[in-house]
């Protein structure tokens, strides 16, 4: 058998960044989010709403809607639709279905959204139905929520690598700085490590800042032919590879990597570049530790080395390793499954040269990575994607 | 961590907690890991063809997809990987309970599960041992416990923590109320509760004037109190409900008339109403007078109401037709029973029903051993109590039985009627 090499994306871009700012709270319901991210597209593609033929959506709060319902509630006619319930990978799995549908010509232009709204018991009431598994086996014990799960992680982590809580001080301090610059953030104060250490105590061993804040909010892209995109005179990015993975390495006895592990080979090798062509990375970043492992396991240092790697290096929009450039959900705030494309919005912003405050110097090439759905007593879904400047 | 050993007395300025339940909601096949659990058994998911251990619960076996999933005993041996203490929770159940400890444990029959940790287990990593009890809801919760402990000990160490302390119905330090003291059973349980170190035990006595053999010995028992009860006045119940119903914390009701012979060999219904008097209608009747303010002090303190337990027989699963009318009654109990913990479920008081086999007394003269005497029964009522658990098949007849009904009901109903 031959093995059988993956396209890449060569007519495929994407296009058109748009958040729509975050809040705490919000009356409004999902479907209002999603309306104004897709305003947002139009605005600023100059595109008309009839020439949106694709729609991939990702929300958590849409219920009993699904992408279909929202066709007839927005007025949509499109032919091509696609509804990700993927949380935190949700961003870079439409990206990819949604390339795919561009290049093979089953839709011309795909809006892509995540969008939640966040009522003040939405959170609360989401947790105890998030799975059967977490229903059956997770919220009767405790009813933590992710925070309980990922302190296991943490603890676990910590123990197994020697990280220190020091260690994932200095990335969510280092991001509090990147949100500082970025106007969408909902925390706007400098964090400094003394607070960050003493925090009042969430789930041993997080504390208050490991802990990221459910929101309300939007962010979306389109994806169209190079051609459109060019005829439109957008500012595109390339996509230079994808990767996507779920239920990895079931048989660790809890979780300390991710299938990115798995999948980092291929996806450098089908992006052509190196570790070192990398000009900043956006992680998927709702508790600090899920940071680390990604670090490791697209290969930015070993298994067990991202706390020397955070210590090493600085992670701020200056730094010699820029990360969560507009400062991550930790400080920017998760939007429910619009979390997991937060970090794809930067990225685009990146490397089309249309970040503005949180713009890193020279970036040509960045790394998206998303990472959700905590089912049971890990997450199941992983997923990379290396974006580039046209020219790069 | 406050003492749960030391009773303090009630503050009546403060309002009486309302009682609150953890998350109840499971899917269909985790109510296998419930029903194991009412049994004080900790049972998985093992696949038949493949012999995978599976949790949580699935519809199929996660690792060759068959259909063919039985649940089988554990002994629940496994590591301590990571640990967490909550100090914040989004149910107002533990928010009552913060701080709260869990560990994440990976069994060595092969899953990881998420359990309630007793912190005495120790500092991961460690050597644990998962049990399964019942939690506030009625639903089964797994523990982490010492790997050390053997069953014996396994209670008093939950007693000693206050939140697993939810999980159980230790009778120390609680106010307990033994319908009927005149029989063997209820003088043994009354013992065996004092023992065990309940506060106060009333023993109730419909007739005191008969002066029923054991009594006074009871009676000299410091903690011990005799009280009027006779299960077949409405009266009767009512009066004793109104003075004590607001005290009592665990309710075991021992009351029952035993007559043997089925239908033809005896003439008439009276030694059958007499039995469904006591039996199935004084259930009734105390249900209907302790129940309800029992079940508004599922939350009260350190010592709310926890449990009601229901003494019936095992001949309540299927008729034993030499003691045939005795069996319908049990049934007509068990089958009042579940009704009765339906309707305490909200409060989180626990109904215990317990199945004993043929008791080593004067109504079962004729029945070969083994019998059950009645201080092993107390025992097992108590022991089941410290480990919280719903339905007690105590002794080797009980076991037996249980075996065989649940392998296959009718068969049991052909053996028992060709047993005469």
């Amino acid at each position: 058998m031959t093995h059988l090499r993956r396209a890449g994306y060569a007519n495929a871009v994407v296009a058109v960044p748009v958040t729509v700012p975050y809040v705490r709270h919000s009356i409004r319901g999902a479907h209002w989010f999603i309306a104004r991210a897709l305003r947002d597209l139009l605005e600023g593609s100059g595109l008309d709403k009839a020439d949106i033929d694709g729609l991939c959506l990702s929300s958590f709060t849409l219920a009993p809607d699904t992408a279909v319902g929202l066709t007839q509630h927005l007025g949509l006619s499109l032919r091509w639709l696609d509804h990700i319930p993927m949380g935190g990978a949700a961003a870079i799995v439409s990206l990819r279905r949604a390339l795919r549908a561009v290049e093979s010509g089953d839709a011309a232009i795909v809006a892509c959204v995540g969008a939640d709204t966040n009522h003040v018991d939405t959170f609360r009431a989401t947790l105890g139905n998030f799975s059967q598994f977490a229903r059956d086996a997770v919220y009767p014990y405790g009813s933590g929520g992710p925070n309980a799960s990922f302190a296991f992680l943490t603890a676990y982590y910590m123990r197994a690598f020697g990280a220190r809580r020091e260690d994932f001080g200095k990335l969510c301090i280092s991001q509090r700085e990147n949100a500082l610059r970025y106007p969408h953030a909902l925390f706007r104060k400098p964090l400094a490590m003394e607070e960050y250490l003493n925090a009042r105590l969430i789930a041993e061993p997080l504390r208050l800042f490991d802990c990221v804040m459910p929101c309300a909010g939007a962010e979306a892209f389109l994806v169209m032919s190079r051609a459109r995109a060019q005829d439109l005179g957008l500012p595109f990015a390339r996509v230079l590879a994808t990767s996507e993975r779920h239920n990895s390495f079931p048989e660790d006895p809890i979780q300390t990597r991710g299938g990115w592990a798995l999948d980092r080979e291929e996806l450098f090798a089908q992006a052509g570049v190196s570790h070192q062509d990398i000009d900043f990375l956006q992680t998927y970043d709702d508790y600090p530790v899920i940071s680390a492992m990604q670090i490791e396991d697209l290969g930015f240092c070993g298994k067990g080395e991202a706390p020397e790697f955070i210590r090493e290096h600085s992670l701020t929009i200056d730094g010699t390793f820029p990360m969560n450039t507009s400062g991550g959900q930790l400080s920017v705030g998760q939007a429910g499954a619009a979390g997991g494309y937060l970090g794809m919005t930067e990225a685009i912003r990146q490397v089309t040269g249309t970040a503005q405050s949180t713009t890193v110097p020279d970036a040509r090439i960045g790394l998206v990575s998303g990472f959700g759905m905590i089912n049971y007593d890990r997450g199941l879904c992983c997923g990379a994607a290396i974006l580039a400047e046209p020219s790069a | 961590m406050t003492e749960p050993g030391r009773r303090k007395r009630k503050n009546p300025i403060l309002r009486t907690r309302v009682p609150l339940l953890p998350p109840s909601g499971r899917s269909r096949v985790a109510l296998g890991l419930t029903a194991a659990a009412a049994l004080g058994r900790f049972e998985l998911q093992v696949c038949g063809d493949c012999g995978t251990v599976q949790y949580p619960p699935r519809e199929a076996c996660h690792r060759c997809l068959s259909l063919a999933l039985t649940w089988q005993p554990q002994s629940g041996a496994g590591e301590l990987i990571s640990e967490t203490v909550l100090h914040h929770s989004h149910d107002v159940y533990f928010r009552d309970h913060l701080p709260w400890h869990l560990g994440m444990v990976r069994l060595d029959a092969g899953p990881t599960v998420i359990a309630h940790l007793l912190p005495a287990s120790g500092a991961a990593p460690c050597r644990v041992r998962i049990v399964a009890r019942l939690d506030k809801a009625g639903q089964a919760a797994l523990v982490a416990v010492p790997d050390a402990h053997n069953i014996s000990e396994r209670a008093p160490d939950m007693a000693n923590d206050t939140h697993m302390r939810e999980l159980i119905c230790d009778p120390r330090q609680r106010k307990v109320l033994v319908s009927d003291g005149k029989s063997p059973v209820g003088q043994a349980l009354a013992k065996a509760l004092v023992s065990a170190g309940a506060e106060i035990v009333w023993v109730g006595c419909a007739e005191p004037w008969k002066r029923p053999p054991g009594l006074d010995e009871l009676n000299r028992l410091d903690s011990v109190t005799l009280v009027p009860l006779d299960v077949t006045s409405s009266d009767s119940v009512k009066s004793l409900g109104a003075e004590l119903g607001a005290k009592v914390d665990i309710l075991v009701n021992t009351a029952e008339v035993h007559r043997p012979y089925g239908i033809a060999a005896r003439y008439g219904v009276e030694a059958a109403r007499s039995e469904m008097d006591v039996n199935y209608l004084g259930l009734l009747r105390l249900a209907q007078e302790f129940g309800p303010v029992m079940r508004s002090r599922g939350a009260d303190g350190q010592s709310s109401a926890t449990a009601w337990v229901n003494i019936l027989s095992v001949y309540a699963l299927s008729n034993f037709p030499t003691h045939g009318t005795y069996s319908a009654s049990k049934a007509a109990a068990y089958s009042l029973a579940q009704c009765l913990r339906a309707e305490m479920q909200p409060a989180g008081v626990r109904v215990m029903n317990v199945f004993p086999g043929p008791i080593d007394d004067e109504w079962n003269q004729e029945l070969p051993p083994p019998k059950l005497t009645a201080q092993a029964l107390a025992r097992a009522v108590v022991k089941g109590l410290q480990e919280g658990v719903e339905d007690l098949f105590p002794g080797e007849v009980a076991q037996e039985w249980l075996a065989r009904w649940r392998e296959n009901p009718k068969v049991l109903e052909r053996e028992l009627a060709m047993s005469r």
